[in-house]
């Protein structure tokens, strides 16, 4: 990862290995903001995936790469423009969605076609900003290095405010998730519910995609709650579970990211992704043994 | 659940339009506690629209509704995605405690909701099959899990839109028989729009049956014959009654016996 001398050999003792990693602050910080944003998207996801709009959360991960592209072309921190490309996404795809109860998951042109005008401001303003082209791969697959004490304070804080709004609104979200209609018979708010989602949602990937990089947010986003919805079919227990799968797949990425020379946004991917076959075939395996 | 002589629900002089086009009018009835009604009527005459005037989320063109109870309500839908991964049983307890903000940290209050859930479970037959994800399920067993919810906040009123659409035979007969003993042993009032009245003509306390411009409401001998259909349509309509007591009825543009192009537009 650092093609420096200070990186050890990786050792079967994982124990030995994470003291070795966190001898280096910078390490240390990778693994707060890994595990800070692991809980926070495998928590957010959970929605995601029962509502099947996938396509959403993917295009609120991509405009980062604008958001953030643009605010170090214009001097910026990279993390502010992160935030308010969430902001524009949550107006541009809020809007959509006054009326209350109407899903954008059934509006899959109109929100591809924001996502490629997205990518496409992005990649305009990394060639505007020669400079910033050593970034331009960690802006789209993730980087461990650097990140500040600042930055984890700040993931901190988003993090918590999150996960505390998640907390007082779960069981009206997942209500007006899974049967619009039927919730705002019961005299949900449910226009002000898909909005509050978005919002969570928005933020949230920025959030990730500080770490993991615009393109690869859904490995903690997606990737843990489709993994959990495979052994649970209770939301409660998918967050619990999806929660604890994005913690450990957080962390073993930081281990594969620091032995190799690969970015931690393609180990993260790959842990996930091996994480959601194994279940999924184990789960069709054992559904075959019990009948 | 009702006092006696206090209705569940009294419609007066009600009409509705849209757009300027009079969909019905004319519509008086009362209903008392615990009658099992059917809302009957060609496609696009209203119906789903009527079920949203009572439920409050339409306004009348003219006329008034007074209703005094807790109303639950099943829309009409297509069913549940297949792949859905949601354990049909969490959508019962949704109908419970899904309006709620906040955790549920109570011991106590988590017992009452898993009580109350497992007691609308077995009020609609479902204990065998409700923990299974909700999209592997048949249309006959989604709908009683959905009563189920509906039921979940006690509601003394119940408006079901075509909970019969989509079901096969035996399965609208089974549905249609736990609708009708919600109405005779829990008291609760059901009001159900139904493209065809034959599944549930047996159980039926009243119908209101809505025709372009005009509505007719009372018992299903008073309502469903040539005579009360000829005035409501001014058209030649015909009430047969098969040999084996099925309604047909004949010379309506669409007649509600008949099966095919199930959707109602009226409410869209």
């Amino acid at each position: 990862m650092l093609g420096t001398a200070t990186v050890g050999e990786f050792s079967p003792n994982l124990v030995s290995d994470l003291l070795d990693m966190w001898s280096a602050p910078f390490m240390v910080n990778a693994f707060r903001a890994m595990t800070l944003v692991s809980v926070l998207g495998a928590a957010v996801g959970v929605l995601l995936v029962i509502r099947r709009e996938s396509f959403v959360g993917h295009t609120l991960s991509v405009i980062g790469v604008p958001g953030a592209s643009g605010a170090v072309y214009f001097g910026g921190p990279a993390a502010l423009g992160y935030y308010l490309a969430a902001g524009i996404g949550v107006l541009a795809l809020g809007s959509r969605r006054a009326g209350g109860g109407a899903r954008l998951a059934g509006q899959n042109a109109a929100v591809g076609t924001f996502q490629a005008a997205a990518l496409a401001t992005g990649l305009l303003f990394i060639s505007l900003y020669k400079g910033f082209l050593g970034g331009t791969s960690a802006l789209l697959f993730g980087s461990i290095l650097g990140i500040t004490g600042a930055q984890v304070a700040q993931l901190a804080v988003i993090t918590a405010l999150v996960l505390l709004a998640l907390a007082l609104l779960w069981r009206p979200l997942v209500f007006a998730s899974l049967d619009p209609v039927i919730a705002a018979s019961r005299g949900l708010r449910v226009g002000l519910l898909n909005l509050a989602y978005l919002t969570l949602l928005a933020v949230s990937a920025a959030a990730v995609a500080q770490i993991t990089g615009g393109l690869l947010v859904f490995g903690l986003l997606v990737l843990p709650a489709a993994t959990a919805q495979v052994v649970t079919t209770r939301p409660a227990r998918t967050l619990v579970i999806a929660v604890i799968l994005g913690f450990l797949i957080g962390w073993a990425s930081l281990y594969s990211a620091y032995y190799t020379d690969y970015p931690v946004g393609f180990w993260l991917t790959s842990i996930a992704f091996a994480a959601y076959v194994i279940v999924r075939v184990g789960h069709q395996i054992s559904d075959r043994v019990n009948g | 659940m009702k006092a006696a002589g206090n209705p569940a629900l009294v419609i007066r002089d009600a009409a509705m339009s849209i757009g300027g086009r009079v969909l019905w009018s004319n519509l008086s009835v009362t209903i008392e506690p615990g009658e099992f009604v059917a809302i009957l009527g060609p496609n696009g005459v209203g119906k789903s629209t009527l079920l949203k005037a009572i439920l409050g989320t339409r306004a009348l063109t003219s006329g008034h509704i007074q209703r005094n109870s807790e109303i639950g309500y099943l829309p009409q839908r297509r069913g549940f995605d297949a792949s859905l991964r949601v354990q049909a049983r969490e959508l019962v307890r949704l109908g419970v405690d899904g309006t709620r903000y906040g955790l549920s940290l109570s011991p106590r209050r988590s017992r009452a909701v898993r009580a109350r859930v497992d007691e609308l479970i077995a009020l609609v037959g479902a204990a065998s099959y409700a923990h299974r994800p909700i999209g592997e399920l048949s249309g006959g067993e989604q709908q009683r899990l959905l009563i189920a919810q509906a039921l979940a906040h006690h509601p003394s009123l119940l408006l079901l839109d075509e909970p019969l659409d989509s079901l096969d035979l035996p399965n609208q007969g089974s549905v249609a028989e736990l609708i009708a003993s919600l109405c005779r042993d829990e008291g609760v009032t059901v009001l159900m729009v139904a493209h065809d009245v034959n599944p549930i003509v047996g159980y039926l306390d009243r119908v209101i049956y809505l025709a372009p411009g005009g509505a007719a409401a009372g018992s299903v001998s008073e309502v469903i014959t040539s005579v009360t259909l000829t005035d409501l349509y001014r058209t030649p309509i015909e009430v047969l009654t098969t040999s084996d007591g099925r309604l047909v009825v004949v010379g309506q543009p669409e007649a509600p016996a008949i099966h095919g192009d199930r959707h109602d537009h009226g409410g869209h």
